[in-house]
């Protein structure tokens, strides 16, 4: 899709000839987010809607007794910008806020933050260069004590700093915070910053007291006491913490939102694995809600059944692939394998890569395995099926894959595997150790085998498969395999940061100790030039085309094969009422959760 | 017997400072990071991930970082979790309490069962009695914890809704409610534990038994007519008490090594869990920590049984 076809459908939305939300859902098949289509909408100045608030029932503050929640992976500190995992990001959103969160649509919903910043109120600049927040007044922290701008740029300069090491640094060091006055901060970017929403938006915007962190900075930061007590504005205060145990809050009565919360208390256990939560909440609803059901749908349904809880399913980024190796991951050049200096043997041949992409059963996976949490998809960015782009579909078909390889030149053997110029059609296929991916790679390795394609599979395990140690050849980094398969996360709305995973210079070796992101070391001048056209465009339609070109660019060249894409699944009792977003913590809007009989 | 102590525990000290060295090259020598989850997030630069291991001393070569540990361990600094920057030892000690409270009830519970059937089923050896509780015994050890835990959950969970299976160590509740709480949902762990641990002890505790019942002097205190329960309990027991005790004391480290496998399965926040989760998340000082308490522990009660059999029994010497 061009830009000028995007242009004319935002016009068609101004015109009020296309309603928002099926634009928004158009802009999704076509592999953006919901966030990056509602600025889209906001930059051609289409008025932005309100969060579709549902209503919130209770008339008074307190009385609900104890909230109950499951994380199958306990908190183990409760400093947002020290996360190493949402668990950590959402036992912080339970006392922390941010200026603004992402609702499920995608579009911004304010929470300490007065209103929105919009081009129409002059709260973003036109040259895209600066944005001005007005904050809320009457807001206190939880020992009372006023909330202002000064907290709002220590925060900034805090996270900013790299002696704090913190994970959201990349936010906030290409920006400058300056108070103008005690309620209103007016953002500064380096450069023309197209997607202004992400410093003080969502989990990594939640705002920290000045006065409890302001003797610990840089190298200090990490020993703060308010790491482990945390201080701040939301609807519950900090009553006790075990790390990977348990968080536990008290209902907040400064809370600056009327007749909220509606819970007395807030518990987040942890521990134990996936399929014991859904049981307790859903089964024999012992608790109220559980934070990331991987389990296979075929037992949330049979759990379901029990009739005290549901899982919950709402649409965000993360998408399951299998990744394709450019390099030889067998040949050693100077003491690395899988090194940019050794191309692949057969993976670089585009036949091959076709045909793999023919051989995965997308909707068998989506079936047989994943059910309603896994969505078969062709699309790298996320894609509902009723929007397909035309450019880019799936199909499963083993004759094709044979026909594409029989004409490449790949004839079989006498063994049944498919040879040319004497290299075999062998491929090792890896991934961690989980039993959905487990029988997605049994799927796979049949399908392949009909085709004359050998595959041998290996498995690690997760905490080893994930970690950005050096030394061990077996992470998903090094990548000492031919092909491998795991969940990419999108944690910000904005897709640069996810599409940078396909840019020469991010490509991971040796020399960066693999720590690029550019795991499968595809390089394409094309691709960068996209990139780069990107990076710096401050038009928000432009950019979008720009983003609608590149994910082509990956699933026309079969970088990646993505396999099904993974929506947020969370299990809760029937008779508490709340809102998942994809785009955010599962936290983001628990100031309005309240239960009804 | 002073000599004897004395040198056991000048040996002692070597031998752990050996255990601590291995422990912790092996750690040391094991793949992963504490900083993982970071790997997989394409919005943490790798600046950040380097800077950090360089701050936590991952970077430094082992023997360094050993002296380093083993220094301040020796000065009673444990040192503090790489992911929650929390005190080691508080670590431990938030813990401490819901593991006794649990395996030590599980180890008594155990007991409490095995000796009364064991002197029971030995004293009518082969009778009706005698083949159900053996053949208890060998289904006891036989089914893994994580089997009859599950099975536990079903019935008495799932099916019958009687008990909660979500171990909360934090109930907000007082007085007798309190209590109350607590042993409703300790008691399937409990159970659970107690049961596998009864099912050895019960067959240690027969053939310990039945040695004794056939000797001599029992049969004199029959011949002189002493009743038959007066010497049982008075005569029999007290000595075949002496190697069971001894089997008890080793055993005493393990309530603090917990049972992994329970508090995986019900969720209780205890040292075992703890510990598995720090070795999957890679944090080294917590691991030190606890895998080097629990062999000290091993070692120091190894030493306590060694002397205690020597006391019981008086046709022990030392040399």
């Amino acid at each position: 899709m061009e830009e000028r076809d995007l242009r004319q459908l935002i016009g068609q939305v101004k015109a009020g000839r296309l309603s928002r939300r099926s634009f928004v859902q158009m802009m999704v098949g076509l592999g953006l987010t919901a966030p990056m289509a509602t600025q889209m909408l906001a930059s051609a100045g289409v008025a932005q809607a309100q969060t579709k608030a549902a209503p919130y029932k209770p008339t008074k503050r307190g009385g609900g007794g104890q909230l109950k929640t499951l994380w199958w992976q306990g908190a183990t500190l409760l400093n947002p910008h020290f996360a190493t995992g949402t668990k950590d990001q959402d036992g912080s959103r339970i006392f922390y806020e941010p200026l603004a969160s992402w609702d499920p649509d995608g579009n911004l919903s304010p929470n300490l933050a007065a209103e929105v910043p919009t081009l129409q109120n002059g709260g973003v600049a036109k040259d895209g260069r600066s944005v001005t927040w007005k904050l809320k007044k009457g807001v206190v922290w939880h020992d009372g004590k006023p909330f202002t701008a000064d907290d709002c740029v220590f925060t900034a300069e805090w996270v900013a700093d790299p002696a704090t090491a913190s994970r959201n640094i990349n936010t906030y060091k290409d920006l400058k915070v300056e108070k103008i006055d005690s309620h209103t901060i007016k953002i500064t970017f380096k450069k023309p910053t197209p997607f202004w929403a992400d410093a003080f938006v969502g989990v990594g915007g939640m705002v920290l007291p000045k006065h409890a962190f302001e003797g610990y900075k840089g190298d200090k930061s990490r020993e703060a006491p308010a790491n482990l007590k945390p201080l701040g504005t939301g609807p519950y205060k900090y009553v006790d913490f075990k790390p990977g145990d348990m968080v536990r809050g008290e209902l907040f009565s400064g809370y600056h939102m009327p007749n909220r919360p509606f819970f007395d208390s807030i518990e987040m256990k942890g521990g134990g694995d996936a399929v014991s939560a859904a049981r307790a909440v859903i089964q024999t609803g012992e608790f109220d809600y559980a934070w990331n059901m991987q389990v296979e749908d075929e037992i949330l349904k049979r759990l379901e059944q029990g009739g005290k809880g549901k899982a919950d399913i709402v649409a965000g980024g993360n998408i399951e692939h299998i990744q394709i190796n450019f390099t030889d991951p067998y040949k050693d050049v100077d003491g690395e394998r899988s090194s940019l200096k050794a191309p692949h043997p057969f993976l670089t041949d585009p036949a091959v890569r076709q045909a793999l992409n023919l051989l995965v059963d997308r909707a068998s996976v989506q079936e047989q395995i994943y059910g309603r949490t896994g969505i078969a998809t062709a699309n790298f960015l996320n894609q509902p099926a009723r929007y397909a782009s035309k450019a880019t579909k799936y199909e499963f078909n083993v004759e094709k894959a044979n026909q594409i390889l029989e004409a490449a030149g790949w004839k079989k053997g006498s063994d049944g595997i498919r040879a040319k110029d004497g290299k075999k059609l062998k491929m090792l296929y890896q991934t961690s150790i989980n039993q959905p991916r487990q029988k997605t790679q049994a799927i796979v390795k049949q399908a392949s085998k009909n085709a004359g394609i050998d595959m041998e599979l290996k498995s690690v395990t997760a905490s080893v498969f994930f970690s950005s140690d050096v030394a061990n050849p077996d992470t998903y980094a090094h990548f000492y395999t031919d092909i491998q398969m795991f969940t990419t996360t999108m944690t910000q709305p904005d897709p640069e940061l996810f599409m940078l995973q396909f840019t020469s210079w991010e490509a991971a070796s040796k020399e960066n100790k693999y720590q690029g992101r550019n795991i499968t070391r595809w390089r394409s001048e094309d691709y960068d030039k996209l990139f780069r056209a990107a990076e710096s465009e401050l038009d928000p339609v432009k950019r979008a085309a720009l983003f609608i070109k590149m994910n082509e660019l990956v699933i026309q060249n079969v970088v990646v094969i993505p396999v099904v894409f993974r929506p947020r699944v969370a299990a809760v009792a029937n008779t508490l009422r709340m809102e998942q977003s994809g785009w955010d913590s599962d936290f983001w809007a628990l100031h309005n959760w309240y239960r009804e009989a | 017997m002073s000599k004897y102590f004395v040198r056991r525990l000048l040996i002692l000290i070597p031998v752990l400072a050996g255990i601590s060295l291995v422990l912790f090259t092996i750690l040391a020598l094991a793949p992963g990071d504490p900083f993982e989850e970071l790997a997989t997030n394409p919005n943490v630069p790798p600046e950040v991930r380097a800077n950090l291991r360089a701050q936590f001393g991952l970077d430094d070569p082992i023997a360094v970082r050993y002296v380093r540990w083993f220094t301040s361990m020796v000065k009673g600094d444990w040192g503090f979790s790489f992911v929650s920057r929390v005190n080691v030892v508080t670590l431990i000690m938030q813990r401490l309490p819901t593991t006794i409270a649990v395996i030590g009830s599980a180890q008594l519970l155990g007991l409490l069962i095995a000796i009364p059937i064991g002197v029971y089923s030995a004293t009518r050896p082969y009778s009706i009695f005698d083949q159900i509780a053996t053949t208890c015994a060998f289904l006891g050890f036989s089914l893994p914890t994580f089997f009859t835990g599950l099975l536990f959950i079903l019935f008495f969970s799932i099916y019958l809704d009687w008990l909660p299976f979500i171990y909360r160590a934090d109930i907000t509740a007082t007085g007798w409610r309190w209590w109350w709480e607590h042993i409703r949902q300790a008691i399937m762990p409990v159970a659970v534990l107690g049961l596998a641990q009864a099912a050895s002890m019960t067959r240690f505790m027969r053939s310990a038994v039945l040695d004794v019942i056939q000797l001599d002097y029992v049969r004199t205190a029959r011949a002189k007519g002493l009743a038959e329960r007066i010497t049982i309990v008075k005569h029999v027991v007290r000595n075949a008490l002496i190697p069971v005790v001894t089997l008890i004391s080793l055993q005493v480290p393990t309530i603090f090594a917990g049972a992994l496998i329970t508090e995986q399965i019900f969720r209780v926040p205890g040292i075992g869990s703890l510990l598995i989760s720090s070795i999957l998340a890679n944090d080294t000082p917590v691991v030190m920590a606890i895998t080097f308490v629990f062999s000290a522990l091993v070692v120091i009660f190894s030493l306590i049984a060694d002397l205690l059999y020597g006391w019981l029994d008086p046709r022990i010497s030392y040399r």
